[in-house]
């Protein structure tokens, strides 16, 4: 049951970040990865709102996995953040660079752990 | 929005995306069973988003080179591997709840660890992978840049 939700799960987040990517990045001229940085974001804040409602309500553990390990883990991504920011860097963006990972890192564990405190108080 | 011309249409085909979805759904696989191998306390470091993160971005370092500097891959190969695979392997959410919950633990030293660390580590990998992918390939290749 976990591997069948976790390999739906990844099979729907993945394309959900593509598709997010496809359309941030179209919205804007800048070299600045603001398709990553949405979905991991978005992710973070989704993962944080789901594992606080499976501690309040008692969820299933599927619940989990198909929402967290496999949506969420799918639709956000390490590797594609760390290639664009190593390609600022080889741009001689060092100041997008880190911009892009301080912020991805304050605004993405901010967004799980208010999503996460959110749902605790309403749940 | 449908009719949005500055949106590109080419890489929307639901081939593309059956393949970035079969992707998805493999890496995650892996993933979740790098996390069944090293189960996570909740006050430790976590090994596994660790160990898949930094791999993952390790891989598409070399990826990259190869997709961009040496071959002209068939259309599938970035979506399936680059886009599917290492970005269903990799995660940032799980990385996020678990520096949030170490936080919450009481382990400020071991989220800062985890969260420095993985950002540093994830980072040398990618450049590693690079290096190493131009090390294996000619460097008459090596003209065109990211």
């Amino acid at each position: 049951m976990t591997v069948l939700v976790v390999v739906l799960g990844g099979a729907i987040g993945a394309p959900l970040r593509y598709l997010a990517d496809v359309f941030v990045q179209s919205r804007h001229d800048s070299d600045f990865p603001w398709g990553t940085f949405t979905v991991n974001i978005v992710g973070s804040l989704v993962l944080g709102v789901t594992a606080a409602a499976v501690v309040e309500l008692g969820s299933p553990p599927w619940v989990l996995a198909f929402v967290g390990t496999g949506i969420c883990g799918a639709l956000t991504t390490f590797s594609t953040f760390g290639y664009e920011t190593v390609r600022l860097l080889d741009e001689g963006s060092v100041l997008a660079a880190a911009a892009n990972s301080v912020a991805s890192i304050v605004v993405g564990l901010g967004a799980c752990a208010g999503g996460f405190a959110v749902a605790s108080t309403l749940l | 929005m449908e009719n949005d011309e500055k949106r590109p249409r080419g890489p929307l085909h639901a081939d593309v995306l059956a393949v970035i979805s079969a992707g998805g759904s493999l890496g995650s696989l892996g993933r979740w069973g790098v996390g069944e191998l090293l189960p996570w306390s909740g006050t430790t470091f976590p090994w596994a988003t660790f160990v898949v993160n930094v791999s993952g971005a390790l891989a598409l370092g070399v990826l990259m080179v190869f997709v961009l500097e040496v071959w002209r891959p068939h259309r599938y190969v970035r979506p399936f591997v680059g886009i599917g695979v290492l970005g269903g392997w990799t995660t940032f959410s799980t990385y996020a709840l678990e520096a949030r919950d170490l936080l919450a633990a009481g382990r400020p030293a071991t989220a800062f660890a985890y969260v420095g660390g993985s950002l540093v580590a994830g980072l040398v990998a990618v450049w590693l992978g690079i290096l190493a992918a131009r090390l294996l390939v000619p460097s008459s290749h090596q003209e065109v840049p990211w």
